[in-house]
Order: C-alpha cells, then sequence, then structure tokens
C-alpha cells in the first residue's frame, strides 16, 4: 500500500507541476488543484497509513489512526479550496478584459505603459 | 491588567466584519473605524512591550504541545509594533489620497490583512502559521487588484499563482516535519529536532530547505524574487507601501525556524540555514541594486529597492550571531519604513506633480536614507551590518559597499528625471504629505536614539539565540 500512495503522490505532483508550467490560466488552475490533492495525499500519509482504524476514542477499536493529519489535511482542503475559487475570478477578470489566459511574465508592452 | 495575546488578531478581525455589517456604504464610518483599529493595535503593543516576556496562552485552554500556542517575545512585539505603526500611517495616507474609493472593500481587507500578519507573529505552532500566511495571501489578492485594471489583474494572477504554489511546498514541508518529529508546536519542535536519531537527518534536512523556500518567496530572496517587481510596481502606492512589511514575515518566519526549531547547534540541520542564506542574500542585494538601476518608473525603482533591502537583511541574519541578528533587525525596522516611504512618494509625485518642491525635498531625503547614506538610520544599519559580518568581510563588505553606490546612481538619475524633465501629472489631486513625513521622522528618531534602540535590540536577539524562556513558558502550559 506505501507503493501505491507514494506513487499516487508523486503521479499527482508531476501532472500538477507539469500543467503549472505550462502557464496559461486554465491549465495552471488545474495543475494547482492537483498539487494541493497531492500534497492532501502527502499530509494524510505524514500520520503514517493504518486502514481500517478509528482516529477517536472508541472502546471496541483495536488501534487507533494518527488524528490530527486528518484535521490538518481537512483546513488544507477547505484553504485550497477558496484559493483556488480567487485565482478562477481572477483569471476570469484577466481574459475577459484582455482576451489572454497567459499567466507567464508580462510582455515588454506592458512596462511601457507604466511609465 | 495585560490583555490577551490574542486581542491583537481578534481586533481588526471584529473591526472587519463590523465594517461589512454596518458601514458597507459610507467610507468616512469605515475609514474612522480602520484608523480606530490601528491606532488600538497600537495601543495593544505598547501594553505588551511593557509587560514581562516571553508569555504564551493556550487557545480554548487545550494543554500545549496538543492545542494551538500563542506565544510573545521580543521579536513578536517588535514585528506587530512595525505592523501597528505601517497601518496608521497607510490609512492616513489613503484618507488624503481617495485611493480607497477605487474599488469596494479596500478597508475590510486592510483589516483583515493586518489580522494575518498580527496571527502570523503571534503564533507558536507552524500549522497554524501556515493558516495565518493565508489569512494575509488572500487579504493581500484582493488588496493587490484593488481598483482594477487589465495591468493589475494580470499582476495579481501572477502572484496568486507563485503563492499557491509556495503554500503547496510549506504544507510538504510541514508534512515531513510532522512525520519525523510528531509535533508541530515550535516549541516542541525545538526539544524533538534536537533529540532526532541520525536516520531521520537526511528527512528533516529535506523538510528545513523546503520551508526555507516557502519564506525564501514570501521574502523575495533571488531566485523567487520574480513575482515582487510585478505585483509591487501594479499595486495602488498605498497597498505597496503596506506590502513593504509582508517580506519582513519571510524574515521573521526564517528567524524564528532559524533560532527555535533548527538553530546551528543541532547536529541535523547545523549551519544549512547560514550557508544557504549568505549567497541568497549577497545575491538579492545585487539583483536588487541593478534592478533599481534598470527600472523605470519610481515604483518599479521602488520594488527593487524592497528587493535589494531584503539581501542586506539576509546578509545580517546569515550571520547566525547575536551581534549580527541585532543589527539585522536594526536595519528590518528602517527598510520597512524607508522602503514604504518611496511607495507614498511615488504616489505623491504622481499626484502633486512632479516640480512639487517639498516632494523633491521628501524624496531626496527617502532616497538618503534606502541608499543608506549618513546622516540617516540606514546608513547607520549597514554600519552595524558590516561590523557583524566581519567574519565575513571579503564577500560581505565590496557587495554592499558596491551596491551601496549603485542605488545611488539609480536614485540619483531617477530624481533628475522626476523632478528636472517632467512634465505635468497624469492626474493633479490633492493629496498631504503627512504621510511620507511621519515615516521620515520614524527614521530620523531611529537615527537620534540610535543607542537606546540597538540595546533594546541586542535584548531581543539574545533572547532569539538562547530561547529557554520562550520555551518553558510554552511548555508551562501543559
Amino acid at each position: 500500500m506505501e507503493v501505491l500512495v507514494a506513487a499516487i503522490i508523486g503521479l499527482l505532483t508531476a501532472a500538477g507541476v507539469w500543467l503549472t508550467l505550462r502557464a496559461r490560466s486554465f491549465d495552471v488552475i488545474v495543475g494547482l488543484s492537483f498539487l494541493s490533492y497531492a500534497v492532501n495525499v502527502f499530509l494524510f500519509a505524514s500520520g503514517r497509513l493504518a486502514p481500517g482504524l478509528p482516529p477517536i476514542i472508541d472502546p471496541a477499536a483495536a488501534g487507533y489512526t494518527d488524528p490530527l493529519p486528518q484535521a490538518l489535511v481537512l483546513t488544507a482542503i477547505v484553504i485550497s479550496f477558496g484559493m483556488t475559487a480567487v485565482l478562477v475570478m481572477m483569471a476570469l477578470g484577466v481574459f475577459l478584459r484582455t482576451g489572454s489566459d497567459s499567466t507567464g511574465p508580462a510582455a515588454p508592452d506592458d512596462e511601457r505603459k507604466e511609465q | 491588567m495585560i490583555p490577551y495575546l490574542v486581542t491583537p488578531i481578534i481586533l481588526p478581525a471584529a473591526t472587519a466584519a463590523v465594517m461589512l455589517l454596518v458601514a458597507r456604504d459610507n467610507l468616512t464610518l469605515q475609514r474612522i473605524m480602520g484608523l480606530a483599529s490601528a491606532a488600538g493595535l497600537v495601543w495593544l503593543v505598547l501594553q505588551f512591550a511593557i509587560s514581562t516576556l516571553p508569555r504564551a496562552e493556550a487557545l480554548g485552554n487545550w494543554p500545549a504541545p496538543f492545542g494551538i500556542v500563542l506565544a510573545a517575545d521580543g521579536l513578536t512585539v517588535l514585528m506587530l509594533g512595525l505592523v501597528a505603526a505601517l497601518a496608521v500611517v497607510v490609512l492616513l495616507h489613503v484618507w488624503a489620497n481617495g485611493e480607497d474609493k477605487l474599488g469596494a472593500s479596500f478597508h475590510p481587507l486592510f483589516q483583515f490583512q493586518l489580522m494575518g500578519l498580527n496571527g502570523a507573529f503571534l503564533t507558536g505552532d507552524a500549522f497554524t502559521l501556515f493558516v495565518f500566511f493565508e489569512v494575509l495571501l488572500i487579504a493581500s489578492y484582493g488588496l493587490v487588484v484593488h481598483g482594477g485594471g487589465a495591468e493589475r489583474l494580470g499582476a495579481g494572477v501572477r502572484y496568486v499563482v507563485t503563492n499557491l504554489v509556495g503554500s503547496t511546498l510549506f504544507l510538504i514541508g510541514l508534512g515531513v516535519v510532522y512525520a519525523v518529529t510528531g509535533t508541530l508546536n515550535m516549541a516542541d519542535l525545538s526539544a524533538k529536532v534536537a533529540m532526532l536519531p541520525a536516520g531521520d537527518a537526511a528527512l528533516i534536512r529535506v523538510a528545513a530547505v523546503m520551508l526555507l523556500m516557502v519564506f525564501a518567496v514570501k521574502a523575495a530572496l533571488v531566485p523567487l524574487h520574480i513575482w515582487l517587481p510585478g505585483t509591487y510596481a501594479a499595486a495602488p502606492a498605498t497597498v505597496a507601501a503596506l506590502f513593504a512589511v509582508m517580506t519582513k514575515v519571510g524574515a521573521y518566519a526564517v528567524l524564528r525556524f532559524g533560532m527555535l526549531v533548527f538553530p546551528p547547534g543541532v547536529a541535523a540541520t547545523g549551519s544549512l540555514y547560514a550557508d544557504l542564506l549568505l549567497p541568497a542574500g549577497l545575491l538579492t542585494l545585487v539583483v536588487g541594486a541593478v534592478g533599481m538601476l534598470g527600472a523605470r518608473g519610481m515604483n518599479r525603482v521602488a520594488a527593487y529597492a524592497a528587493i535589494a533591502s531584503t539581501g542586506t537583511l539576509f546578509i545580517a541574519l546569515s550571520g547566525f550571531t547575536a551581534v549580527s541578528t541585532s543589527a539585522g533587525l536594526y536595519y528590518l525596522v528602517h527598510s520597512t519604513f524607508a522602503v514604504a516611504a518611496l511607495f507614498l512618494l511615488a504616489d505623491l509625485s504622481r499626484r502633486r506633480g512632479a516640480r512639487s518642491g517639498p516632494v523633491a525635498v521628501l524624496f531626496f531625503l527617502t532616497a538618503v536614507a534606502v541608499a543608506g547614506m549618513p546622516p540617516l538610520s540606514g546608513f547607520l544599519g549597514k554600519l552595524l551590518i558590516l561590523q557583524a559580518r566581519w567574519d565575513a568581510a571579503p564577500v560581505v563588505w565590496p557587495v554592499v559597499l558596491t551596491t551601496s553606490l549603485v542605488m545611488m546612481v539609480a536614485l540619483s538619475r531617477l530624481g533628475s528625471d522626476l523632478f528636472w524633465k517632467a512634465a505635468t501629472p497624469e492626474r493633479p489631486a490633492p493629496a498631504t504629505l503627512t504621510a511620507p513625513v511621519l515615516l521620515l521622522l520614524v527614521l530620523v528618531a531611529m537615527t537620534v536614539f540610535a543607542g537606546p534602540v540597538g540595546i533594546a535590540l541586542d535584548g531581543v536577539a539574545a533572547a532569539l539565540h538562547d530561547p529557554v524562556d520562550y520555551i518553558a513558558t510554552v511548555e508551562a502550559l501543559k
């Protein structure tokens, strides 16, 4: 199971990095989502993988899994959800105003305008 | 009675909520409430400063390594004071130049920004530090694009994407730290990292470097500085002035982790932070100074000045001795106010017309402070840093001195461009000089009272280098 989880984290991260580097807003947003999925699974694994064990006190339980990473993942999910929403709105704003969905470096024209 | 440590977080959060509920359409009321909240923060910081430090509080009364802890030592109070003072000045300037009329919700976002900054400085828990980083970032996303426009939005998207990747790295780093040590409380981490078996040393070093990279993104250390010039130059001037303190959040986090969690004495990490930070700091200073020379427009020059100040700051901090940290803290306070003043003057020179005499005088004084010329505090700060980094003099001295010359040339050229050749202002509008004058007065005070300020900062640095009191205070919350 460790191999499976590690491979999934690696695959999600690779996909996320590749998409983020494409520097177009849709790809970047999907890429950042992949990265945040990878992080969530990784955080989950940081409390050690213990399938089928409860995180809260239960007299019938044979053992427990660490509840803290689950709380951390919950926080991380909420934050990344909010951040993605903000990014989608801002990227849409840029696209509607300029017709460009590039998230790469500003064109030289932009710098001239600042003068 | 000394107020609770949580009040600097609750006050701006509550102010922002009340603003949204009762003062949605009343800008004057929002301005008064914002200033009242900032003034309240100044009062709170003064209360903390005269109380016995360090102090700690368990949120919700959960015992120490398991619950979330707030802790304040000298460094925390210094940073809180920096934020509160800058907030008052920036809000005064916003009132004068009316930048808050450009779009909705400037003042609530500003308060949430203060809440995030205060929380990041107060928390004693690594994961809560991540949460407050996100709070201050999401408020800053709103502030960067305040007033709208395609250029601002484009810069805003690049800023958000960079920081989201940074947040991802932060979480991975924290995950590794938790997997290796089983705790995220910083005082507890200090004990656990020191006791790690040799087999886990490689893992904790990876985590340490990942966290350092996150803080380097926040502090805009080369090569992770690329997001800064575009964002700061495109953001409204008052927002950019407040952001002068944002890069210092990264410096604060590096100091906190470098002193408490991965101090130079720990076998697993050793001098890892010092070895990485010195070259990064030197490179950042060079890139910042050359950037100032190459930049066109005052906003961009100010943005590169922010990068150069980060470089100088990290050259000091990478010494990891009490003397160098104290010099770094002096420069940290100085550079925050100096760079903020430069951003505010960029705004004023655009509004009042470039031939305005008072603006030119203020620009000259600020340029003296930013470049580090006598008699203002920039000179003293650089002198202290040169003295403290005598151990690395062959690399530090030539770089700091040469870049100072380059910065002087860049600022003189900017000054002559602005005040001798300039045409009519874009949008002539009234704006008072109060805010930059206040910032310059702080710099003058820092120069005149350099002795007492230095002694106080020596105390803060000594406590950072020997954090037994801090750890004992947090552990007493069991």
